[in-house]
């Protein structure tokens, strides 16, 4: 019921719809710079999921890599209209569905 | 309106994430008059300022900054606690203020729903409209204003653009609407519920702040951004340490200069000496640091508002993380390399609290500038200016060595800890880049100048209250001293007769094992004041009429009383080592307590690190000596 109040610009929250098996899953981790996706799900509980939920990162969202820091790590995304930098750690726990020609 | 609403004076409070443009909008609103205290009980920084609208007596509460109301640290713990006010002596806000950056409406919007649950009387204040619009992007205000079903304010802080309006409309909470419902309670409902506003009230979506994108290409880029940040961090000494040279000498000409002038005006005596050299000796000791200090905190706030800090945390971050810190700390490690007292007051920008007590726990490991007159004066006396490979000097390698060793026990030291006493809360790691942006001058100047009067503040009257006490010390009481011997000895035979010189002779048998005598545990217990003041007690016990040469050639020649030399080069290296690791800094010990509330982790940074000096500086005493004699 909460896919009414989506905006049409985001049809990633059909995300809900039967997955199709050409968009594999993949940890945020996993994604290179310049790819997009959209996040599915977060294998975080307690303090660390309630957080990453509060800035945005929700199954249905778009996310973008935009760049790595010098030495590999950490990684900063667009997401919900702003740029956030995270950790290795904290971006495996965040499952994605690349989107279709991204 | 009525007097009793006229005379009521209005609290308001200042909600919002870090970077939404919250503080400038805090100063416009207040005038750049705050009053900075603590929270009972917390080491959270709280700002409180005053104004007038409508003759109505308004005050500003600037809470910490915060992605959520679901507290994970002490400072949002104070910002959720603040709105149900539960802070005793805060009184809980007539009116909340949400401020939220334009251009990053989505993210903002859901505190925004957290904040419309609470049920006190909101307004949300849109800032940075004209950076949206400079984005190509377009923001139905009033449409968010039905949206939300709260008034909806668009300013440009720093510019008082909508601050009219802003003021009219704060005047008056008992007139803000309020929500028919509240937004959803779990994180996944409010993220919809933002999105599902957003895609009624944002006409166009701003484009990504170009500027910002290429100029971030270069600055992170893995070769170019690198390179870029040595670059940064060689200037940054360069400047501290080179540029404020000059300055630092002519203050201390100055007060040397107006210590004669006392003398030849007040009648001779103790009144005079203690005027000259405890009075004006203790104020130029504190403001000799002023021009290192002013340069860091313009550079740091220059750094910080430009957006570069930002960027520099997130390049060290994955190096940082090793030892269990992250990139955020890095920049206040490096404050304190100029002082420790302005690296642990910059530990307020870390988020975690044991890494924001990690890090206060090793800054004195930093190598402070106080300590660089004693390394001078050692290595300037002891070391042989030779050339060991090219360009290199032995002197230099010696000093680079001594840096090394401060900057990787800390980390050793952060790691240590990290793994025992104190270790982590399991927080996430996440930072905002902001956009670059030029601070207004005006602002820039303000925070360097608010952090230089911080300094002069908490280091300042301890520097200068233990220079007096030591003062007194290394007098009182008065030894007598035959007429015929010449002024220099009978000044450094009253000081071997004073407390402190009994206290130093006191010492002895704990220090010989490192290889000290009396005169170096009495120019011990006189570097409490500040590292640096070790050279002149020296200088007075020597005798010596000046600091360079005469004291040199004095410490060299000084003989034990049965002619072996007090300095032997196991010594020296011993006492270098001592420096490295004490922490003898009364200022660093009362902010540490300041920043941790209680003398607890001052005392244990101290013995910790006393404990590593004694035990570094034995261990080097018995290795120089067995290898050099």
């Amino acid at each position: 019921m909460k896919m009414n109040f989506i905006s049409p610009s985001l049809p990633a929250m059909a995300a809900a719809a039967p997955e199709p098996a050409s968009t594999p899953l993949l940890r945020l981790s996993e994604l290179a710079p310049g790819r997009r996706g959209v996040i599915v799900a977060l294998d975080a509980e307690g303090p660390i999921g309630a957080r990453l939920g509060d800035l945005g990162f929700v199954p249905g969202t778009e996310i973008a890599v935009i760049r790595r820091a010098p030495l590999g790590d950490p990684t900063v995304y667009a997401l919900r209209g702003c740029e956030l930098a995270i950790r290795r750690s904290e971006a495996e726990r965040i499952r994605v569905r690349v989107e279709p020609g991204a | 309106m009525s007097d009793a609403l006229a005379t009521t004076p209005l609290r308001l409070a200042l909600v919002g994430s870090p970077n939404s443009g919250k503080t400038t909008l805090f100063n416009a609103l207040t005038g750049l008059r705050a009053r900075v205290g603590n929270y009972p009980g917390v080491t959270v920084e709280r700002r409180e300022g005053e104004t007038d609208i409508e003759h109505r007596r308004v005050f500003v509460l600037d809470l910490p900054g915060t992605y959520s109301l679901d507290p994970i640290s002490a400072d949002e713990r104070v910002v959720t606690e603040v709105l149900a006010g539960h802070v005793s002596g805060v009184a809980a806000p007539d009116g909340l203020v949400v401020v939220a950056d334009a251009c990053t409406l989505e993210r903002s919007l859901l505190l925004v729903g957290q904040v419309l649950r609470l049920a006190i009387p909101t307004c949300l204040v849109v800032t940075m409209v004209d950076e949206l619009h400079a984005r190509g992007g377009r923001l139905d205000l009033e449409q968010l204003e039905r949206a939300l079903g709260v008034p909806v304010v668009g300013v440009v802080g720093h510019k008082g653009i909508g601050l009219d309006v802003l003021r009219h409309r704060l005047g008056h909470p008992e007139r803000w609407t309020q929500p028919l419902l509240p937004p959803p309670a779990d994180a996944a409902g409010r993220a919809a519920w933002a999105e599902s506003i957003l895609a009624s009230v944002l006409r166009q979506r701003p484009g990504s702040h170009r500027a910002t994108d290429a100029i971030d290409r270069w600055v992170l880029h893995p070769v170019f951004g690198s390179l870029l940040f040595a670059l940064v961090m060689v200037t940054f000494f360069q400047l501290i340490f080179a540029w404020a040279v000059p300055a630092m000498d002519a203050i201390d000409a100055f007060f040397a200069a107006a210590g004669d002038w006392v003398r030849g005006a007040l009648p001779a005596g103790v009144v005079a000496d203690f005027v000259a050299e405890g009075l004006f000796g203790g104020v130029g000791s504190v403001l000799v640091f002023v021009p290192q200090i002013f340069l860091l905190f313009a550079v740091l706030h220059a750094l910080q508002d430009l957006g570069y800090m930002a960027r520099a945390a997130f390049v060290v971050d994955r190096a940082m993380g090793r030892v269990g810190l992250e990139g955020r700390c890095f920049v206040s490690l490096l404050s304190s390399y100029a002082c420790a007292v302005p690296g642990i007051m910059a530990t307020r920008t870390i988020p975690s609290p044991t890494q924001r007590l990690i890090t206060i726990l090793v800054a004195p490991l930093m190598t402070c500038s106080a300590r660089l007159p004693v390394y001078a004066l050692l290595i300037g006396t002891f070391v042989p200016a030779q050339t060991v490979l090219g360009p290199l000097g032995l002197q230099g390698l010696v000093l680079l060595g001594l840096y090394l060793m401060g900057a990787l026990t800390a980390l050793v030291a952060a790691a240590l800890m990290r793994r025992t006493i104190l270790p982590g809360e399991g927080l996430p790691f996440y930072m905002e880049l902001p956009p670059y942006r030029i601070p207004p001058a005006r602002l820039w100047l303000h925070q360097t100048w608010a952090s230089v009067w911080a300094f002069l503040r908490r280091a300042g009257t301890i520097i200068l209250a233990v220079t007096a006490v030591l003062w007194v010390l290394l007098h009182v009481p008065r030894a007598d001293v035959p007429a015929d011997v010449a002024p220099e000895r009978a000044a450094a035979i009253q000081l071997e007769r004073s407390v402190a010189g009994r206290l130093g002779h006191a010492l002895e048998p704990a220090i010989a094992p490192l290889g000290f005598d009396w005169k170096i545990g009495v120019g011990l217990v006189a570097s409490l004041a500040a590292r640096e003041v070790i050279v002149s007690t020296l200088g007075q016990i020597y005798a010596a009429t000046d600091e360079d040469a005469s004291l040199r050639e004095a410490i060299r020649r000084d003989a034990r009383p049965d002619g072996s030399p007090v300095f032997t080069p196991a010594t020296v290296a011993s006492l270098l080592v001592f420096f490295v690791f004490a922490l003898q800094c009364m200022s660093t010990l009362a902010v540490m307590r300041r920043e941790t509330n209680s003398w607890r982790w001052p005392a244990f940074a101290f013995a910790y690190l006393l404990a590593l000096a004694y035990g570094a500086s034995f261990a080097t005493h018995k290795l120089v000596g067995a290898w050099l004699g």
